[in-house]
């Protein structure tokens, strides 16, 4: 079912700032050993269930506090900048 | 003169069959001739360069391919494939070579002027090489830079109409059969529930956040053209409830030879003339066909719609008038652990905008793999997992006999706490009542 914006706001525990902080200090946090995470490291991160995560998730990509990686198969979630390719071929 | 010996590829050109290195050669030397005066926006041999580290992953029989990217068009997650070559002053028309997947048009019906706008655009801001189709049924792009992307990407949706498919852990580019539009076995409208679907479901295609990839195909009948029973994470696929409507007289038409069987498509060899116990009859995978008094009849509650006798006297035996579709979860095709095929889920439901029936079956189910599926797995694969009976639960369909796909093997029945009377909850003074200590 699509999360309707009233039942987000209704059952969210946060709003976007809180989840965009919890991202973006889980991801650096974790910086020196990965610079690319699944969906499912975000969704953990927010604390909530995925399609509200997802809602997070789109507008940290829209504001570039997020980018995606795809390896035409799977994709992958990072902060700008971080990792590129090294990551992808396993040398970091 | 080729820019780069590849004595490799040349072999495979002298195979019987027609070989993507001739075509490839042909169009380097179209790029270099450029009669008609492109102003090549990427490196005009492309080609030549695509030829070359090919021939240098052959001869160390290793790709020079790097794996995966960054690039893609803004606010789009997937439809873009990120491609750069390792040995980039070597080859460096094809330092930056990224596949583009571009949503195919429904049943793949064009135009011959959309052709052409869709390769003068490539041949501009591209290498102009592409596979039609990709097994998700897209129109492939292979091979352009990064600051092609973004005008590729606004030309098509500006002025062509046309959206970038799905790629990654999204839901891909869903693809269908031709459906009614040409097809009288056609159960439902394929294009429209393909369109509807597609547009309903445009955060699913361009923003990931599957576990993995996910596909739907649509099939209008049973004979599954686009192969959606093989292929699709869910498959949606054509079928009826009554009789398939019998002409007695047309039936008569190909005993008597009148008609030719499959629409003549086997009249290269002679096979006698048409026997119908041998070659329809005895061939119904359910038995359920038989001759009285010179008339065919079919045991309907038997039929399994499996097409085999329509497809071979198309003049005699049609379709039944009240149709719907089944859907099937769990199709896969990957190389390393096995192919799966789809297994019945909603054995029939009607086709009616707004499709509320068939969006509830399918939102349940990504709320589940969602939630449950670990990285990579496949909703075919959670399945097997979880168990049938899970997908069952979620999506809140009651098991029903065409569920069963084979004798159980495992004499237990697992019960839920609430599909028991009284749960396992006791009261443990009645209990002692009666019953010792
Ligand atoms: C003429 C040569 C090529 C042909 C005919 C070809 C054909 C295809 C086809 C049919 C697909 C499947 C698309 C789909 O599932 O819809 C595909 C996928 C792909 N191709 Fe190619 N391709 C060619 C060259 C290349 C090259 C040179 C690269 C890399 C530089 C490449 C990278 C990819 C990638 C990354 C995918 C997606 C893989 C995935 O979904 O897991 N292709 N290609
Ligand atoms: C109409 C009543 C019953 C029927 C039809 C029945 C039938 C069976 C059958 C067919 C087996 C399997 C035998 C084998 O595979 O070798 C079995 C096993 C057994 N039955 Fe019964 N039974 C009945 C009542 C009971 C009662 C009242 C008890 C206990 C007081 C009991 C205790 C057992 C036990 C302990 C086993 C062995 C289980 C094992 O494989 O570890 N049965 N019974
Ligand atoms: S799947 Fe069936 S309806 Fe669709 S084109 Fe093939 S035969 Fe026709
Ligand atoms: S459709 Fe298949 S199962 Fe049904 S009657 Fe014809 S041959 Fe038999």
């Amino acid at each position: 079912m699509t999360c309707p914006p009233t039942i987000l706001t209704e059952r969210s525990k946060m709003d976007y700032e809180e989840a965009k902080k919890r991202v973006v200090e889980g991801l650096t946090k974790k910086q020196k050993t990965k610079s690319k995470f699944y969906f499912n490291d975000l969704v953990k991160l927010i604390g909530e269930k995925p399609r509200a995560a997802k809602k997070y998730v789109n507008r940290m990509v829209q504001e570039q506090v997020l980018e995606y990686w795809s390896s035409g198969s799977t994709s992958l979630y990072g902060l700008p900048g971080t990792g590129k390719q090294a990551s992808a071929e396993h040398e970091d | 003169m080729a820019k780069h010996d590849t004595p490799m590829l040349d072999q495979l050109e002298s195979g019987p069959w027609p070989s993507f290195v001739s075509d490839l050669k042909e169009q380097a030397e179209r790029r270099a001739k450029n009669e008609e005066g492109v102003e090549f926006q990427i490196p005009s041999d492309v080609c030549e360069d695509l030829l070359g580290v090919l021939e240098l992953s052959f001869k160390h029989g290793r790709t020079h391919w790097k794996h995966g990217g960054i690039v893609g068009v803004f606010g789009y997650g997937g439809g873009v494939i990120g491609r750069y070559c390792d040995q980039p002053e070597r080859f460096s028309g094809v330092a930056h070579f990224h596949t583009m997947r571009v949503a195919q048009p429904g049943g793949k019906f064009y135009t011959t002027d959309f052709l052409r706008d869709l390769m003068k655009l490539w041949d501009f801001r591209g290498s102009g090489i592409t596979n039609m189709h990709g097994s998700t049924g897209d129109i492939i792009f292979l091979g352009t830079t990064t600051p092609q992307l973004e005008e590729i990407f606004f030309e098509l949706t500006h002025n062509l109409n046309q959206d970038l498919g799905g790629s990654g852990s999204n839901l891909r580019t869903p693809a269908d059969c031709i459906g009614s539009a040409r097809c009288e076995w056609s159960c439902y409208d394929t294009q429209a529930l393909c369109y509807y679907l597609t547009e309903e479901y445009q955060d699913e295609l361009h923003r990931p956040a599957f576990p993995y990839k996910f596909k739907f195909k649509f099939d209008g009948c049973p004979n599954c053209c686009v192969a959606s029973i093989a292929r699709a994470d869910i498959s949606f696929i054509g079928t009826w409830k009554d009789d398939i409507k019998i002409d007695q007289e047309a039936v008569q038409g190909y005993i008597g030879g009148e008609f030719l069987p499959n629409g003549g498509a086997y009249t290269g060899r002679d096979w006698g003339p048409f026997d119908i116990a041998k070659e329809v009859i005895d061939l119904c995978p359910t038995d359920c066909m038989w001759m009285e008094d010179g008339k065919l009849k079919i045991e309907t509650k038997e039929c399994t719609r499996c097409m085999h006798c329509i497809n071979v006297m198309p003049r005699a035996l049609r379709i039944g008038d009240d149709r719907g579709l089944s859907m099937l979860v769990g199709a896969k095709a990957p190389i390393l652990d096995g192919a799966q095929m789809g297994s019945l889920l909603v054995p029939f439901v009607k086709v009616e905008e707004p499709y509320d029936e068939i969006k509830e079956v399918i939102e349940n189910m990504w709320d589940w793999w969602m939630e449950e599926g670990k990285n990579r797995e496949r909703i075919g694969e959670l399945m097997k997992r979880q168990g049938f009976q899970k997908l069952l639960s979620v999506t809140g369909i009651k098991p029903d006999a065409r569920h069963v796909q084979e004798p159980r093997t495992n004499p237990y029945i697992f019960w839920n706490e609430d599909e028991v009377e009284g749960g396992w909850e006791r009261d443990v003074d009645e209990y002692r009542k009666d019953h010792q200590r």
